[in-house]
């Protein structure tokens, strides 16, 4: 076990753990913030993807041990009361289904708007590919991701 | 009450173990952990703040089972039936809403608990929620909105036939008027009236216009909702170790390393079920015999099942008392380690022994005898995993005198008498709580997962939830079946079509529907099947046999057209048009002018045979299933020298709408499903072990892969509701098959379609 002081969503928060744990079980398991999902474990599906100083991270194949200084976020610290582009744009193309992959998908879309305002079909589809929706729910997010570059 | 909207770190929802259902709305809306966070969709930050204000144990006022209504006028509607994904937490709500006659804006949306006396089945399954739900929730609806009236006019002194509703207010000609909830409390004292009269398809409001997910905002910001979510103090985690392949069972362990680990509670071994356990329909077992690690923490447990040491030996042929269909009966699951090159090698010698005649009309054998032209095809599918994106979990708390389960489930119904026997608990001591669920596709009718979870809260005597990975998730599966079809046809000298016969089989159920269409267009039809018993497990998967069939008999159609040298929708139109007018046999399961109606829309749409569309690549196929009648046009082109599916067409007629925004959502969801399905979906075994268990191995349709566009279009007519999530999937496969055939110059008889060897 090591104690850690992680960053996350702009709080400091003390977790004591075995160095080899996931941040995905971090959040969920020891601190409770089950937003961040776990579909595979092996980051090939992208529901537990996070942002580690804005850069979309699976959260699933990453010890905790290697996050350091740098910022976690998480669906639950991408804004106060849905406000960012990105949840907005799923809101109003009423992206969800089952929903589960969704908080994963946000995620990566934020992040690549960040880097990329801008982002043709072709940079959507290499940034988003690592994200699995079983409903097949991919349409509307590649049209959400085209509203919120517009906002 | 806390913020709603500050509670990212706040612990889920209904977590208190052990809550009567009474108590749980007064526990959680003292605590603010539960009840809240139904709320937070709210799209209007007013009412929401308003909510969060009100003391809501105390001043809810229920009329009927379905709704509860404050003074202030919010309006709670329960959801009957679990959620996955389909959107029956807003269509569901929304029948009710129509006919208590309020605004939709001031309606909120709760999950009900498991009772099927309140609620009715509560079956999410077979495209059946809509369907089975459409009069008794519009009758509930109509009926409060009845007693409002009642209660208004008894306040006001007046005949209730002169008083009026409208988007939750009460009117009199007098001038007199109130919110809906100024009346619910004298409402709810009112008696049930038992005729209330629903509103004509004309008048709805709220029915056929586009609501938003009533859980929306609660997805989008990372909100609890989920069964892998749910968490009470003091919860441990299990994992199950099952054996490495179908036909294996447990021989001895050593779990001394394992229980050296950090975190660890116990590990040891059990049975599901106890000898001579009478096994329903749903009570489907994958291994008997288990070995389970709990502990405090997930990746703890995980880290510790990786110390165990253990022998696996082949269990051999095992007996099974099944209860059920059928009544009761012994059946033998045969022991082999099944391979999946020799399972195709047995399902084509069984396509040649004599098989179960399922339906025969006219004399085929001389149709076929005297034929000029006959055309026989084979198809073949393997088994499917369902790969929901939340594995499979389920919460347990079993006590000496009760036990609460809760978790992502299907039936939960089905669930209550199986509980009840292994746990040896009385049925109206478990309570069940249906928690979101992240996917289903059939995966979560079948309850194993349910019962493992309750037999170790019961053995270790504390809280447990039951994790799945994904690797037990894709290796420990109740599959979509492994099928097989040959499809005759017998044209004459003139290219008539004169006697069609399907043969089918599968591993270990036969995929054929004897009475659907082509069945009552042909005079002369033959339809038989075989199955071969195995000790894979299988169960529903979207559209059962259906999204086999559609595969195989919509290319097979296909290719027929191509024979008689007619257009493949034409050829369709002339036999469901003998259909309607002069049928075949009394047992035809479709609705001929449906069908027709589907497949004119699609033409029309699609701009099929247009000479615009002449360059295009496009494969066609319509299907009938879940009382629906759905068909696409498919367009494809080659891309990054792949097969691609560029545009899609689709057209359905599943009567009335609910919601046509999420009915879209749903269809577009299913044709991407349909072609990740036909082109990569394959579970193959290799001595009884799957041989896919992560998504490394299984090729699941990614972002870049989904068409550009899908058009949906949805007949308009006054129909009761009949399915929507099934009925879109199967055609998919059969569009799919014949656009590959017009890009690519062949036919594909066998999925996946991505890694077949095309036969010339």
């Amino acid at each position: 076990m090591a104690k850690y002081n992680l960053k996350i969503n702009g709080k400091t928060r003390a977790v004591d753990v075995d160095p080899s744990t996931p941040i995905l079980w971090v959040l969920r398991d020891h601190l409770n913030m089950p937003g961040t999902k776990f579909g595979c474990g092996m980051a090939m599906c992208g529901a537990c993807t996070v942002h580690l100083d804005g850069n979309a991270v699976r959260s699933c194949s990453m010890p905790v041990s290697a996050v350091g200084k740098m910022a976690i976020t998480t669906i639950e610290g991408l804004s106060e009361n849905a406000a960012h582009p990105v949840q907005k744009a799923w809101l109003e193309h009423d992206v969800a289904q089952c929903g589960y992959c969704q908080g994963g998908q946000i995620m990566s879309a934020a992040a690549l708007l960040k880097s990329n305002p801008n982002p043709t079909d072709e940079d959507i589809d290499a940034a988003m590919s690592g994200n699995i929706c079983r409903c097949g729910t991919y349409l509307r997010i590649k049209e959400a991701i085209k509203t919120a570059a517009k906002n | 009450m806390e913020n709603i909207n500050n509670d990212s770190t706040q612990a889920p929802p209904s977590g208190a173990g052990g809550l009567s259902r009474r108590s749980f709305l007064k526990s959680s809306a003292l605590t603010g952990g539960g009840l809240m966070l139904s709320f937070s969709w709210f799209s209007e930050a007013k009412a929401a703040e308003k909510l969060s204000e009100l003391n809501l144990a105390e001043t809810w006022s229920e009329l009927t089972g379905y709704i509860k209504i404050t003074p202030e006028n919010v309006i709670k509607i329960f959801c009957p039936n679990p959620e996955f994904g389909q959107n029956v937490m807003t269509s569901l709500p929304m029948m009710v809403a129509e006919e208590l006659d309020c605004d939709w804006k001031n309606v909120v949306v709760e999950m009900g608990t498991h009772d099927n006396v309140k609620f009715g089945a509560q079956f999410t399954g077979g495209s059946n929620s809509v369907r089975m739900y459409w009069k008794p929730l519009r009758a509930a609806g109509a009926s409060a909105r009845q007693m409002l009236i009642e209660a208004a006019a008894q306040t006001w002194a007046v005949p209730a036939s002169e008083i009026s509703t409208k988007a939750g207010v009460l009117s009199h000609k007098s001038g007199k008027s109130a919110k809906y909830g100024q009346m619910a409390s004298k409402a709810a004292t009112i008696a049930v009236p038992k005729d209330a009269k629903t509103k004509a398809v004309k008048d709805f409001t709220i029915i056929s216009k586009s609501k938003k997910n009533a859980e929306g905002t609660k997805i989008v910001t990372g909100k609890p909702l989920f069964g892998l979510d749910y968490r009470v103090d003091g919860m441990l985690i299990a994992m199950i170790q099952h054996p490495p392949a179908f036909g294996m069972k447990l021989k001895s362990f050593n779990a001394a390393q394992a229980l050296k680990m950090p975190g660890i509670k116990d590990v040891y071994s059990f049975k599901l079920y106890d000898e001579g356990f009478e096994q329903g329909g749903f009570d489907t077992r994958t291994f008997n015999e288990l070995l389970v690690v709990v502990g405090n923490s997930t990746w703890e447990v995980m880290n510790a099942r990786k110390k165990l040491s253990v022998q696996w030996e082949p269990a051999g042929d095992v007996k099974e008392t099944m209860m059920g269909r059928g009544g009761k009966r012994e059946v033998t699951i045969p022991g082999r380690l099944e391979t999946t090159s020799k399972q195709f090698e047995m399902m084509a010698e069984f396509a040649k022994k004599p098989a179960t005649q399922l339906r025969k009309d006219g004399d085929p054998e001389a149709a076929f005898k005297n034929a000029a032209q006959v055309i026989e095809r084979t198809y073949n599918a393997p088994f499917l995993a369902h790969n929901t994106m939340e594995p499979m979990n389920f919460f347990a708390h079993v006590q000496a005198d009760k036990a609460l389960v809760a978790g992502p489930i299907q039936a939960p119904g089905w669930m209550e008498p199986t509980l009840s026997k292994i746990l040896n608990l009385p049925a109206d001591k478990i309570e069940i709580q249906m928690t979101r669920m992240g996917g289903g596709f059939g995966r979560r009718a079948y309850a194993q997962y349910v019962y493992e979870a309750a037999r170790i809260s019961q053995k270790v005597k504390a809280p447990v939830k039951l994790v799945y990975t994904r690797e037990d998730d894709m290796t420990y599966g109740i599959y979509r079946p492994m099928y097989t079809a040959t499809y005759r046809a017998a044209l004459d000298a003139n290219k008539n079509l004169i006697g069609f016969h399907v043969t089918g089989g599968g591993i270990p159920e036969s995929p054929i529907h004897a009475n659907r269409f082509p069945a009552g267009a042909l005079d002369n039809y033959l339809a038989d099947s075989w199955e071969i018993p195995s000790n894979i497990t299988i169960g529903a998967f979207r559209a059962p046999r259906s999204n086999f069939n559609a595969a195989a008999e919509q290319s097979f159609l296909d290719e027929v057209a191509e024979a008689m040298g007619k257009d493949p929708i034409q050829l369709r139109l002339d036999l469901l048009k003998r259909a309607k007018a002069n049928p075949v046999g009394k047992n035809n399961d479709y609705d001929a002018d449906r069908y027709i109606g589907v497949l004119e829309l699609l033409k029309e749409k699609s701009g099929w045979g247009k000479p615009e569309n002449a360059g295009k690549k496009r494969g066609v196929a319509a299907y009938f299933c879940h009382a629906s009648y759905a068909g696409h046009v498919v367009d494809m082109v080659i891309k990054n020298g792949e097969p691609y599916v560029e545009h899609v067409t689709s057209a359905v007629d599943c009567g009335v709408v609910i919601n046509p925004d999420a009915a879209r959502n749903m269809v577009e969801g299913a044709v991407v499903d349909g072609i990740g399905q036909s082109f990569y979906g394959a579970l193959t075994h290799k001595d009884g072990a799957a041989e896919q268990n992560n998504f490394h191995n299984y090729r699941m349709i990614r972002h870049n892969e989904a068409p550009q566009k899908i058009d949906v279009h949805f007949v308009e007519n006054e129909i009761d509701p009949t399915g929507l999530g099934e009925p879109p999937f199967p055609p998919v496969f059969g569009a799919v098959a014949n656009a590959l055939f017009k890009t690519t110059g062949k036919r594909y008889y066998n999925q996946p379609f991505s890694v077949e060897q095309p036969q010339s």
